[in-house]
Parts: structure tokens; C-alpha cells; sequence
């Protein structure tokens, strides 16, 4: 046996010191990201005098729901005692139409960008994609006088329409891009049929380009969820969003701090875009890319 | 229907010349117009507008409401003789200049690492990626619970039986802002990692082949051959955090609210506090105004990358 030379490639064993260097670091680097999730979820299941004996690695002795329930329904946020499920339906009321409203300009923007330049497009389009780097706070003021004379300050509309201004760069982008790489083709086609702007956007673009539209929905729905300073300068105190309502109730000064409240709280804000993050994988890793990607 | 639209548009072409091409024109400018009408005035409202307003108003002596008196650069002079602004601006500086370093660092490790052919790619980058769907407020509430003194992590380990182990930083006016780090560093080095390793895929096969035949090692590869090549993604890569940390806002909102004191104030939260909270209007656009300026430095190296080979091809 021991003459039989060993022909073609070294079989790779799986232990080699490089692969076990590899493995041990990206696991390492894994707890650390998934250690504040484990924090949150054990917090929240335990009870307030198993809190306060400081051992947040330690899974819960007891099992609760009761803080969870309280986050939901009867928290303080200083001046209210009704827990987050205000601020989640708020969060809902503003992201649907905003997300919506936010796409289809977007979409049909970038159509109009592509397909039907006219003079000057291109400038726009430079510039919006620049403003997108301007710090919110250089137009915050302006655009509460902008609102207030639009009578939309301190409502639902006024935070849908500034999360609409805010979400075009980003989104006509997207859309652009994604039109520009259909074969031009199809569309000339269409114009020779003689169909106009909107029937070859809505009977030949809409249907080729619904991945885009669950990339960009995606994008809408976990950035407008997250939101926090439109909604706390644009919404009006009845109106605040999830995350606002979420600030207030664990930064109040008032009564003794209840942590696993808090946490209960922290999770059930997060759970929208984590959920949708869970679920959409890939779509979600690009969205976020495309954002990077040159025009 | 395309029957339809055809006899439609056919009946049109039938019409008399001028007519047509009125038509034709109008109706094919009036729709596209109409389809950008909400970015035309996006750009010219806000970002053009809004931006314009801010930096007139910056140079006026408004309180509450915007007045129309000129006073020079007096609010900049207020500015920069103002001990909180000055906190804040070492503040986000401090941050700014860990939070990059890091971030880069690590992300690119990480992309390394993900890129060396590894079995569960997706649920590594599931795990590293998950802190970037949540929000600002949610990042820095659970931090601010790690970081407890009296029930967090400190008190944790202190039980375990070291008991001269500290961990303080949020009550630490030298520290406070490192926690800020720390907490920004969890929710973003996934989203820097990811682009990072989208810029090592599209690195040619070729090279890495190249580089063997010629005995390179392969972290030589990676820092002197791969990385300059990636000089695209990566300044892309540095103008969407660099113009992330200038923003930053909810996360010390969340989670220090600026203190302990004022030591980790910071430029958007002087900005917020001065405009709705002081009634000092003319001092929040003066903040704002140097926050433009701030971003605007940090869009030129990547502007000059951008614009550099158009001019030449």
C-alpha cells in the first residue's frame, strides 16, 4: 500500500488552523452582535426584584409576560399612562402613507428620469441626490414654517409629507437605476404601438420592476419605522411615533425605573423592523447596497 | 388595447399638422413634467430653498421667530465663544474619528473573514446585519441597560467575584462618549461590512490567482493589492458614515442625553435644543449652518473621486 503514490490535489481537511482562526472569529464577533438581543429578551422576561439582583447573562429564573404587557398597555411616559400601543398605531398611520405615497413618486420619477428626459432632468436629479446629504437640521426650521402655512404642522400629513421630501433621493435612485437596466428595447417598442407616459409605466415598467418595489417598500418601511426626529418635531404630541412614545417612557424622570418594562418596551419597537428585516433577507441587504452603488 | 390605443393615437396623427405636433409635445413634456414635479420641487424648496433660508437667517439676531436684521457673523462669534458648542464639537470629533476608525477596521475584518468561503455565510451576515434594521433609540436604550452601574454588566461582573471591576462609562464624563461608540459601532459595522465585502466580490478572480503564482501571501494580497482596488467602495463607503456621524442625534438622545454635564453634547442636539427649546433661532441656524459646511468637506473627496474620470474619458 505504502508504494501507491496519492495523485490530483490534497484532500482540504475542514480543521486546518486558518479555518478554525476564521470560525472562532466570526463566532466571537457573532455573540457580541447577538449578546443586546439576548439582554433585551431575558430582561423582559423577569421580574423586577430578579432584575435587581445584576446578573443580566442569567437567563429568567421565572418566566413573565407581565412586563411586556404593561409596555403595551399602561406605561408612563410622563404624562400618560397607556403604554406603547398608542405610539404603535401612530407608527402605522404614518408609515403606510408615507411609504406608499414615497414609492410611487419615486418610482414614477425615476421612470420620467430615464425614459423621458427633458432639459434640465438631469441637473434635478444631480442636486436631489446631493441634498440627500444635507444634515436635516440645516432644513429643519424652514420646513416647520413651510408646514405650519400648508396648516399640516403638527399632524399625521405634515410627517407623511416629510418623510415623502426625504425618502426621494434614495428611492428615485433606485428606481432609476433599476429602469435604466431594462432594455431600452421594450420601451421603444411600445412607443412605436403608440402608448404613452403612464400606460407604458403601468402596463410595461410596473410589472417588470416588482422586485425594485419590494426592495424600496422594504427601504420606506424599516427607515420611516426607525424615524425619530420628524416625528417628534413634525407630528404633534398626539401623533408621536413608536420610537418617541419609546424614548419617553424609559427616559422619564418620574417614579421608580421599572428595566424590564423598559426592555419589554425596547423589543416590541424594534419587533416591526426586525421582523420585516428577518423575513425579507436579501432584499433588505439590497436596498441598503443600492444606496452605495453609483449612479 | 393596443388595438384601441393605436386607432386612438391614429385618429390624433389624422388630425391637422400643427395640431398633432402640439399634441405630441405637450402632452408628452406635460406628463414626464408632472412626474418630476414633486423632485423639482423637492430641489428647489427644500434642499436649494430651505438650505438658502438657514444660511440668511444664520446671520441675523432672531430669537424666537426669524427677524430680518442683519448682524454679520456676530451668532457665529456667539458660536464658537460658547462652551457647550465647543464640548460638542470636540465631542462629535472624538466620536467621529473612533467611530470611522473602527468601523472600517472591523467591517473590513469581518468582510475578510466572510469572504474565505465559509459555510453559514447568510446567518453570519443575518446576525452582523440585524442591528442596522433597528432604530437609533432602540440601539442606545439597550446599551444604556448594559451599561447600568447599579443592575448592568459592572454589577454583573462585580458578582462573578471581581470586584474592582468597573465599568461606569455612561456616568463618566471622560468615557460617556466612548459608550456612545460602542453603541454606534454594534448598530453600523454589519452595514459597512456588507458593502465592503460587495467591493471585495467584484474584485476579478484573476488577481487572487495572479497574486499566487507570484507567492504573495495572502494578507499581503488583501491590504496592498485588493484594498487599493476597492478605493471606490471604500470612499463610498467613508461619505455615508462620515455623513451619518455629523447627524448624529438619536442615539445620545436615547441614551445619555447629553450628559453626564455636557460632555456628550453634540452639534444636532445643540442645534435641536437652541431652535425649539432656547427660543435662541439665530444660534440653532449658525450650528446648523457650520453642519452643512462640515458635510460639504467631507463631499469633496469623494466628489473629486466621482468627477475625476468623466473629465478624462
Amino acid at each position: 500500500m505504502s508504494n501507491i503514490e496519492a495523485s490530483g490535489p490534497k484532500p482540504r481537511s475542514f480543521f486546518t488552523t486558518s479555518r478554525i482562526v476564521t470560525y472562532s472569529v466570526l463566532l466571537i464577533a457573532a455573540m457580541y452582535y447577538l449578546f443586546p438581543l439576548y439582554v433585551m429578551i431575558t430582561t423582559s422576561l423577569k421580574g423586577m426584584p430578579e432584575v435587581r439582583l445584576g446578573n443580566i447573562f442569567a437567563p429568567p429564573m421565572e418566566v413573565t409576560f407581565a412586563p411586556w404587557v404593561k409596555a403595551w398597555d399602561s406605561a408612563c411616559t410622563g404624562l400618560y399612562c397607556e403604554g406603547l400601543k398608542p405610539g404603535f398605531w401612530n407608527s402605522v398611520k404614518i408609515t403606510v402613507p408615507s411609504t406608499i405615497i414615497s414609492v410611487l413618486i419615486a418610482a414614477v420619477n425615476g421612470y420620467a428620469l430615464v425614459n423621458w428626459r427633458f432639459k434640465g432632468s438631469e441637473i434635478f436629479f444631480t442636486v436631489l441626490l446631493f441634498g440627500s446629504f444635507i444634515p436635516y437640521q440645516v432644513m429643519l426650521y424652514p420646513l416647520v414654517i413651510i408646514t405650519a402655512q400648508l396648516k399640516v404642522f403638527g399632524t399625521l400629513q405634515g410627517v407623511v409629507l416629510i418623510h415623502t421630501i426625504f425618502g426621494m433621493p434614495i428611492l428615485t435612485l433606485l428606481f432609476r437605476n433599476y429602469f435604466a437596466s431594462l432594455p431600452q428595447e421594450l420601451f421603444k417598442a411600445a412607443r412605436v404601438d403608440g402608448a404613452g407616459f403612464w400606460r407604458i409605466f403601468f402596463e410595461i415598467m410596473v410589472p417588470m420592476s416588482l422586485p425594485i418595489f419590494v426592495v424600496a417598500i422594504i427601504l420606506q418601511v424599516t427607515g420611516i419605522w426607525n424615524d425619530f426626529l420628524f416625528g417628534v418635531v413634525f407630528a404633534g404630541t398626539t401623533n408621536y411615533p413608536m420610537t418617541v412614545q419609546l424614548n419617553n417612557i424609559v427616559n422619564s424622570v418620574q417614579g421608580v425605573q421599572e428595566y424590564n418594562v423598559n426592555m419589554a418596551a425596547t423589543i416590541l419597537t424594534g419587533a416591526v423592523p426586525l421582523i420585516v428585516y428577518f423575513i425579507s433577507g436579501k432584499w433588505f441587504v439590497r436596498g441598503i447596497a443600492a444606496g452605495a452603488v453609483k449612479g | 388595447m393596443a388595438d384601441l390605443s393605436h386607432s386612438r393615437s391614429a385618429a390624433i396623427a389624422a388630425g391637422s399638422g400643427p395640431r398633432r405636433l402640439f399634441h405630441n409635445l405637450f402632452v408628452r413634456n406635460f406628463s414626464a413634467k408632472l412626474a418630476a414635479t414633486p423632485m423639482i420641487m423637492t430641489v428647489l424648496i427644500v434642499f436649494v430653498g430651505c438650505t438658502a433660508w438657514t444660511i440668511f437667517y444664520s446671520f441675523t439676531n432672531s430669537r424666537s421667530l426669524p427677524s430680518g436684521e442683519l448682524v454679520g457673523f456676530d451668532q457665529y462669534t456667539r458660536l464658537f465663544s460658547n462652551r457647550r458648542w465647543n464640548a460638542s464639537v470636540i465631542n462629535i470629533m472624538t466620536y467621529g474619528v473612533t467611530s470611522l476608525c473602527f468601523t472600517m477596521v472591523v467591517g473590513f475584518l469581518l468582510a475578510v473573514f466572510m469572504d474565505q468561503k465559509i459555510r453559514f455565510e447568510s446567518a453570519f451576515r443575518t446576525i452582523f446585519l440585524y442591528p442596522f434594521a433597528l432604530s437609533f433609540i432602540v440601539t442606545g436604550l439597550v446599551w444604556q441597560w448594559i451599561m447600568n452601574p447599579a443592575f448592568g454588566l459592572q454589577e454583573t461582573v462585580q458578582n462573578w467575584g471581581f470586584t474592582s471591576f468597573t465599568f461606569d462609562w455612561l456616568k463618566n464624563r471622560n468615557m460617556v462618549i466612548y459608550a456612545l461608540v460602542i453603541a454606534g459601532l454594534w448598530q453600523g459595522t454589519g452595514f459597512v461590512m456588507v458593502l465592503l465585502l460587495a467591493g471585495l466580490r467584484g474584485i476579478d478572480e484573476e488577481i487572487w490567482k495572479a497574486a499566487r503564482v507570484d507567492g504573495i501571501s495572502t494578507w499581503r494580497t488583501y491590504l496592498f493589492i485588493v484594498l487599493p482596488m476597492m478605493r471606490g467602495v471604500i470612499v463610498t463607503t467613508l461619505v455615508i458614515v462620515g455623513s451619518g456621524i455629523v447627524r448624529l442625534y438619536d442615539l445620545v438622545v436615547a441614551m445619555t442625553q447629553g450628559g453626564p454635564g455636557i460632555s456628550s453634547e453634540v452639534p444636532a442636539k445643540y442645534v435641536y435644543n437652541y431652535m425649539f427649546g432656547a427660543g435662541n433661532l439665530g444660534q440653532g441656524l449658525a450650528a446648523s449652518s457650520v453642519m452643512l459646511l462640515t458635510v460639504f468637506i467631507i463631499l469633496i473627496p469623494w466628489m473629486l473621486i466621482e468627477f475625476r474620470p468623466k473629465h478624462h474619458s
